[in-house]
Parts: C-alpha cells; sequence; structure tokens
C-alpha cells in the first residue's frame, strides 16, 4: 500500500493499536498541559475554593458564591471598563488604520517611503520601553495640554495607531482591484464617497483580522493601564486581578472568578473569528 | 489557514513601485494645483495615524533620550549631567544583574518557545478535523491576557506539597518545588510561563511553513529510502529557514522587553533573582523617581533592541 506524505512526519499514516494509542496519549497530554489550567480556571470559578492550593478539574459542590463575592467586590465595574476600552480602543484603532492604509495604499504622494519607515519603526517602541517618558505624556499631553492620567480615555486613545493594523490593511487594499475605483471615479465619486462605498465593503475580511488581533492586544494590555488608572474607579480587569489578589480577605475562589471574566471574552472572540485570525497570523506573522 | 504561506516579515514597501505601472493618471487631474491637493488629501488620510504615533511614540522617546542625559528636577529645571546617568545605570551591579536575567530570560523562552512549538507543530500538523479540534485547544493560552495567565500559574505554583503543580509532580514522583518562592527555581519558573504561553504562537507559525513545504519532495525523499527523521532534516527544515528567522527574531525583541509577567509573577523577587530591565526601570522611574537614570536604562534596552532587529534583517537577507 502507497502511504501518502502530506505531513513532514507522516503522522496521519501511523496505524495499529499501538500506533493509535500512543498518538492519542499525546494529543491527550498537549491539551492537558496547554488548555488544562485553563479549564481548570472555568471548573475552579464554579467551586467552593476555601485555599489557593486547590484548582480543579472536577466539578464539585456547585456555587456562585465566588461572583457573587467578586459582584460585591466592584469586579463588574472593572469588566466595563475593561469592555469600554477595549470597544472605544478597537473602534478608533479600525478608523485610524483604514484611514491610514487607503493613503498608503491608494495615493502616490512624496514621502511615502517616510511614513512607510516611520511606522514600521513605531514596532520596536513597544508602552514598555516607552513606560517612563509615556507616563508624563500621559499627564499633560503636548500641544493641548490635556490630563489624560485618571481617565479610560488615557487607555482608548494612545492604542488607535497600530503599526501592525495598519500594515496588514495596506496589504489587503492594495490587492483590491483598481478598475472599482476608477469606475466610481468616472461616476464623479469623491475621495470619502470612494472609500466608504468602494474600498471598505472590498475590505470587509480584512476588518476581521483587525478586529479578532486589536481586541486581543487592547484586551492584554497592561502596563498602558497601569499607567493611566489613578484609583480602582478606572481599573480594568487586568488591573483588578493584582489587588484582587493581595486582598486576603477576598479568597482565592474571588480571584480565580474574576481571572475567568476576564479570560472568557478573548476566548469567545478567539473561537468566533478563529479562521481571521489564523489569516493574520500567517500573512503578517508579526505581533508588535 | 494550512495553503498560505508564511511572507517574511510585514508588509514589505513595495508599493509605489509596483503601483506606478498599473495606475493610470486621470488626465482631467493633472497639471500642478491638482497634484498638490492630491498630496495634501494623501496627508489627511494619514493624519490620525501620524498624530497619534507622534503624540504617544517619537515625542516619548524623544523625552527619554533628553531625560536620559539630564538629572530630572521637578520645579527646579532639569540640569544637564552628560553622560552621567548611562555610568550609574551600568554600574550599577542591580541594573547589570537584571540585564542578564533579561538576556537569560529571553534566549530561555525563545528556544524553549522554538523547541516546544515546533515539537507540537509536527505531532499536529494535517487537515483532520481532531487535530484542529486539538490545535485550538493547544493555541488558548496565546490569547488568554497576560494578567490572567499570572493569576492563574501564581496560583498553580503554589508551594505547598498539596499546590496544583505539586499534586501533579506527585503523581509521577517528583518531589514538590517552591517555584516562585525560591531564587534557585525563580526565573525557570517565570521562564516556564513564558514558554507555555509562547509555543503555541510558534506552533502556528511553523504550522504554516509546513504547509507552504513541497509535496512531492516528501515523496522523492521516501522514495529514495529517507525515513521520517531524515526528511524532516534535508526536505522540511531548509524549507523552513525563513520562518525560523521570523520567529526567532519575534521572540528575541518580545523577550527583552519583558515586564508584565515578571510584574505580576514575581515582582523581581524573591530576593532580586527575577529582576529584569524593565522592573528595575519601572521601579526606578515610577517609585523612586529617578527619571534620568530610568530614561538611561529605558534607551539601552531599545538601542538594543534596534541592533537585534538590524541584524535579524541583514542575516535574512544574507540568506535569501
Amino acid at each position: 500500500m502507497k502511504q501518502q506524505l502530506d505531513t513532514a512526519l507522516g503522522l496521519g499514516a501511523v496505524r495499529g493499536p499501538i500506533g493509535r494509542i500512543i498518538k492519542i496519549a499525546m494529543y491527550a497530554l498537549v491539551v492537558f498541559v496547554f488548555a488544562g489550567p485553563l479549564l481548570a480556571l472555568l471548573v475552579s470559578a464554579f467551586g467552593r475554593v476555601t485555599d489557593p492550593t486547590k484548582l480543579s478539574l472536577i466539578p464539585h459542590d456547585l456555587t456562585l458564591d465566588n461572583f457573587r463575592t467578586a459582584f460585591d467586590q466592584g469586579v463588574l465595574r472593572y469588566l466595563a471598563n475593561s469592555l469600554i476600552v477595549v470597544g472605544g480602543g478597537l473602534l478608533l484603532q479600525m478608523a485610524v488604520s483604514v484611514s491610514a492604509a487607503y493613503a498608503l495604499a491608494r495615493k502616490r504622494f512624496p514621502g511615502v517611503r517616510l511614513v512607510l519607515f516611520l511606522i514600521l519603526s513605531t514596532m520596536m517602541l513597544p508602552e514598555e520601553i516607552l513606560a517612563i517618558p509615556l507616563s508624563l505624556v500621559l499627564a499633560d499631553v503636548p500641544v493641548i495640554h490635556v490630563n489624560l492620567v485618571g481617565s479610560l480615555a488615557g487607555m482608548i486613545v494612545p492604542v488607535g495607531a497600530w503599526a501592525f493594523a495598519i500594515l496588514v490593511m495596506t496589504e489587503f487594499m492594495r490587492d483590491v482591484p483598481l478598475e472599482l475605483e476608477e469606475a466610481a471615479r468616472i461616476d464623479g465619486a469623491g475621495d470619502l464617497r470612494i472609500f466608504w462605498s468602494v474600498i471598505l465593503p472590498v475590505c470587509r475580511p480584512a476588518l476581521g483580522v483587525l478586529g479578532i488581533f486589536g481586541f486581543t492586544m487592547i484586551w492584554d494590555q497592561y502596563i498602558l493601564p497601569l499607567l493611566v488608572a489613578q484609583d480602582s474607579r478606572q481599573f480594568t480587569l487586568a488591573l483588578a486581578l493584582r489587588s484582587l489578589r493581595a486582598d486576603e480577605q477576598v479568597g482565592t475562589g474571588v480571584l480565580i472568578a474574576s481571572a475567568l471574566l476576564a479570560l472568557l471574552p478573548s476566548v469567545v472572540v478567539f473561537l468566533a473569528l478563529q479562521r481571521q485570525f489564523m489569516r493574520g497570523l500567517t500573512s503578517g506573522a508579526i505581533k508588535g | 489557514m494550512t495553503s498560505a504561506p508564511v511572507r517574511e516579515g510585514p508588509a514589505a514597501p513595495t508599493g509605489p513601485a509596483r503601483r506606478r505601472t498599473t495606475r493610470r493618471e486621470h488626465p482631467a487631474r493633472r497639471g500642478l494645483p491638482a497634484r498638490w491637493t492630491r498630496h495634501a488629501s494623501a496627508w489627511l488620510w494619514l493624519a490620525p495615524a501620524l498624530i497619534l504615533f507622534a503624540v504617544f511614540k517619537f515625542v516619548p522617546m524623544a523625552r527619554a533620550i533628553s531625560m536620559s542625559f539630564k538629572e530630572v528636577r521637578p520645579y527646579l529645571g532639569d540640569r544637564w549631567v552628560g553622560l552621567d546617568n548611562y555610568r550609574a545605570v551600568l554600574g550599577d551591579d542591580a541594573f547589570r544583574a537584571a540585564a542578564g536575567h533579561t538576556v537569560v530570560l529571553a534566549i530561555g523562552e525563545t528556544v524553549g518557545s522554538i523547541v516546544v512549538g515546533l515539537f507540537l507543530a509536527l505531532l499536529l500538523e494535517g487537515t483532520a478535523r481532531h487535530l484542529w479540534f486539538v490545535r485550538t485547544a493547544v493555541f488558548l493560552p496565546t490569547v488568554t491576557a497576560m494578567a490572567v495567565v499570572a493569576s492563574l500559574w501564581r496560583i498553580i505554583y503554589y508551594p505547598a506539597p498539596d499546590g496544583a503543580l505539586n499534586s501533579v509532580l506527585g503523581w509521577v514522583g517528583l518531589g514538590p518545588a517552591q517555584y516562585l518562592d525560591s531564587p534557585h527555581t525563580s526565573l525557570l519558573s517565570v521562564m516556564a510561563v513564558g514558554v507555555w504561553r509562547g509555543a503555541p504562537y510558534d506552533m502556528m507559525i511553523f504550522i504554516a511553513g509546513l504547509a507552504g513545504v513541497d509535496r512531492s519532495l516528501y515523496e522523492a525523499a521516501a522514495a529514495d529510502g529517507a525515513g521520517p527523521l531524515r526528511r524532516l532534516w534535508h526536505v522540511a527544515f531548509p524549507a523552513m529557514r525563513p520562518v525560523f528567522a521570523i520567529v526567532v527574531t519575534l521572540a528575541a525583541i518580545r523577550g527583552l522587553r519583558i515586564f508584565t509577567e515578571i510584574f505580576l509573577l514575581t515582582n523581581g523577587g524573591p530576593n532580586g533573582s527575577t529582576e529584569v530591565v524593565m522592573t528595575l526601570v519601572y521601579k526606578l522611574g515610577l517609585e523612586r523617581n529617578e527619571l534620568g537614570i530610568a530614561s538611561a536604562g529605558s534607551m539601552l534596552l531599545l538601542v538594543a533592541t534596534v541592533v537585534l532587529t538590524l541584524l535579524a534583517q541583514t542575516m535574512r537577507r544574507g540568506r535569501a
């Protein structure tokens, strides 16, 4: 029998009971190692967790107490803050990205290379490295002299421009056939009309890529909220996890329940937009 | 997903040259004023992005450079101190130790993620439905926010004998460990969390790379009597060289700026055993208000990042 070699190791061709068992054991092992901890978080959040040693994969003693106590601790407010930041940040990021990409992909102008270079170079300037001066800038934004410290806007506006999103969008818009645009131009449509009713509809798949990557990136933000939040009223869920942990009174159950709330949105969004995620991962192959 | 080959790096700026040949000038719009308005409109479309980058990336960078040469004194005015801040940073044992930990972590997490990611990719490559399910489950750590990952692993690492990981290790007869609480194991424990979260990401890129390998080469190698391992070594790996280059570069750059993991898992402890450059800079700048010295530390890290990026770029070009 001729084997078909469609993978490097040809594991798909492994037959026989022993080979099967080994393969299934390996799959079970990697799922246990990588997804097990997250599953334990899900299960334990609904269990009675009395001390910090117990993470359980098997549900017992089901209860909603952890969530009730967590809500008493104001976790709903932190969740709301997180959702406001990710919603606002994502909208801004997508608007900024499609706008910049339209110019980069569809217009010819002197300085386009310099602009691309500047955008690429911001990938080497993450919030971590700029943390100290960024905190000063946030407290007194140049030219307009606004203080963003202590407001959710301070967590939203800085994530608006993201090199990865702009470059992915630019790449995509370059592939939109020029004929579409020219036909509209001959009909007398201006830039704005063309952008809104010709380019954007064609780019809908790319907007999905931006959406999932932007969501994951903003949801993962830590240092920016850390620099911006002044007190617990502006805490995002990510920030709140640290203070919940430090609070001996609330107990591990509450921490686990809150961590689950911080986990679920990103998992749900990932599962819903998985195809777009993989496309972005393999076309851009970057996450800056 | 499986059919798209991994492209090298971010979108290459090849646009203008390519478009020049395809784009037809509209006759009515030729001439200087028309061109001028067209340029102006391009800058208008770009304005939001450029303004945001200027305010939140380039202005902070400029201020970091300028502060790194000054003693920053609020209300008194800054004082120019030349290279004193850099001397203070480089002469500081704590900073040198932190730089060492940063490099160890960056290398460890990069290599660990690549080895584990490659193992996962080879195990889970293929189009079968059950493989897709396993891949999705394995990938979840990568989309989980770092704050959640850190909270979860602090519980898993709970150092009591009946802590979660110690219980699991107990099943296979391994003794309880202290993990984050002992200076001997803390750095390794942080590294393991980084690999846990980084390996699935590498796995996906490797799988995309493997999908781009010509299938007929496998057949030819098999016909020549090459076993799976030699097929891997002589056919698959050479074809994936650019993919390795991307993964290494990205992981190394991510590793250098490591902050959130440390801040949340150990905050540099115990006994400074996991202090990295960014946690030290954060403490210097925002807790002790030594803005000048902290900026000098950030600048050194930035220089390291830029050098690493350029090095990777030239290496990639040299190979191609």
